[in-house]
């Protein structure tokens, strides 16, 4: 018997939309399954008050500065660098031989196993330069963790920016810094933006490399010299030291709807900047 | 008089391949010079020569000189960036940046630190000379991507006026556009020549006849005949020239 192609097309379209409804529904199982057992802990005082007796009762306070201060200060380590390069690597050098290198290795850099930026982070920031268990240290490990994403997805937003753009810019008497500044970094905005925002989730997400380099300090901290705990590594301990599986899942649910809303915003953001420009 | 821009000898070659041979050609001031030929026939290739644009793309090599105010814009002091100010170009598509049409006809004088109370005077006067004013007078925090086609290659060529430079080059300005927007682009480039020197590559032979007051016929590479746009359309010297324009190839 022939297959006709209405058959192939219609087989197409069951195992693609299967395919897409099974990553779906997969997505919203583990967010229910988080935020049913973590919502009845959750409220603004478990949110705003500091722990007590390891986490066993009170709130999660200092977790969430951590949560917050931790990306953030990755972030903001590693975007200048990430773009800086990516600009680079696009925009100032030829195609050649380094620079398929470089990029090679940004792409090994990006696969590497999140424990080992951690141990790097801890053998050279913690001991090496003596900045002890600390927000910086676990700033600067989480940045270069980040960096390969912000590289790559910079490179790819760069790349995207259409040439006669940069044409048209040149034939203005633009130099290339000029060039960069006013025409392909706008344009290639929202491509950064989504690798900034990857590498948030990344680092929000992150416990290998933080309890190595951050430390996991319940106290909150008033330095980035400083040791803290984040989220993620508080659910860790809490759930594999069994302390509280009740505060555990109050945790995790915070810390999801922590992403959520900052995928949210940033994509609120993002709108509100593109609309204005078309 | 001396030519604005006196080509000699030049030669321009793409990782090895000439697509350019021998150029000599004198571009006279204050007049419109159509460039016309097939395709392929190296005509871009020649106009993005004279303000080096060639040279942000790996693999070009120009040989000969490029004499512009008799000063060769390939000598190594002689400044790229402050070439393309004096020397603007309109490309073949129109390419509005995405931007208000005002930040697009500053584009140029931001970059080359004009000052900028004179902004809202350069934007009225480009857009005027691109007979574009009347139509976006009211809406220039529009973006220039809404504007049609036929607006966007005027706002192009209004942002190139507004560098003041000294000579124009047109990519084939017209390819894509009605012929209404046709018009208005002609009617622009003729009232320009009185204060710049243009040089229009065109795959329309009637538009080159329409507007042009010296024409230069390219073939492969080489630059056939060149003459007053009258004398070249009705008596060409080249048989070659004589085929092109009577449409018997090309």
């Amino acid at each position: 018997m022939r297959i006709l192609p209405k058959h192939t097309q219609r087989a197409a379209i069951a195992a693609l939309g299967g395919a897409t409804l099974l990553t779906l529904s997969l997505l919203v199982f583990i967010i229910v399954f988080v935020l049913e057992k973590g919502l009845p802990v959750l409220s603004l005082r478990f949110l705003f008050t500091n722990p007590q007796d390891m986490g066993r009762a009170g709130g999660i306070f200092p977790t969430l500065v951590g949560s917050v201060v931790l990306p953030l200060l990755a972030v903001a380590i590693a975007t200048p660098l990430g773009v800086g390069t990516a600009v680079y690597l696009t925009e100032y050098t030829r195609e050649s031989r380094l620079t398929r290198v470089i990029r090679f290795g940004t792409d090994c850099l990006a696969g590497i196993p999140s424990i080992i930026f951690g141990l790097f982070g801890f053998i050279f920031f913690v001991t090496t330069l003596r900045m002890g268990w600390s927000i910086i240290s676990g700033g600067l490990t989480l940045a270069f963790m980040i960096l390969p994403t912000i590289i790559r997805t910079t490179e790819e937003a760069v790349r995207a920016v259409p040439r006669a753009y940069r044409e048209v810019s040149y034939s203005l008497g633009a130099t290339r810094w000029q060039t960069v500044r006013r025409v392909i970094l706008p344009n290639a905005l929202p491509g950064i933006v989504t690798g900034v925002m990857l590498g948030v989730g990344r680092s929000i997400g992150e416990t290998a490399a933080v309890i190595f380099t951050a430390g996991s300090s319940l106290r909150l901290p008033s330095s980035v010299f400083d040791s803290t705990r984040t989220m993620a590594v508080h659910f860790y301990i809490l759930a594999r030291e069994g302390i509280s599986t009740e505060n555990a899942y109050g945790t995790a649910a915070a810390l999801v709807i922590a992403v959520l809303s900052v995928n949210l915003i940033a994509y609120w953001l993002m709108n509100r900047v593109m609309a204005r420009r078309s | 008089m001396n030519p604005k821009i006196d080509i000699q000898g030049l030669t321009v070659s793409h990782d090895g391949q000439p697509l350019l041979r021998n150029v000599d050609l004198a571009v006279p001031e204050h007049r419109i010079l159509g460039i016309i030929g097939p395709s392929g026939s190296g005509k871009t290739t020649f106009l993005r020569t004279l303000n080096r644009m060639n040279d942000l793309e790996p693999g070009f090599h120009a040989e000969g000189r490029v004499l512009l105010d008799g000063q060769d814009i390939h000598h190594p002091s002689f400044d790229a960036v402050a070439l393309r100010r004096r020397v603007g170009m309109v490309f073949a598509l129109p390419v509005a940046l995405p931007m208000s049409i005002y930040d697009n006809v500053v584009y140029g004088p931001r970059q080359s630190g004009d000052r900028r109370g004179r902004f809202d005077e350069i934007v009225e006067r480009s857009l005027k000379a691109a007979f574009l004013w009347d139509e976006v007078k009211d809406r220039l925090s529009l973006s220039g991507l809404r504007l049609s086609g036929g607006q966007q290659q005027r706002l192009c060529l209004a942002r190139t006026l507004a560098l003041e430079p000294d000579v124009i080059l047109l990519d084939e300005p017209c390819s894509g556009l009605d012929p209404i927007s046709t018009a208005k682009i002609e009617e622009a480039l003729t009232l320009l020549k009185q204060r710049y020197t243009i040089i229009l590559v065109t795959n329309n032979t009637k538009q080159a006849a329409r507007v042009a007051d010296e024409t230069a016929f390219f073939l492969m590479g080489e630059l056939v005949e060149t003459g007053p746009t009258g004398k070249l359309f009705t008596v060409p010297a080249d048989k070659r020239t004589n085929d092109y324009i009577t449409g018997r190839f090309g």
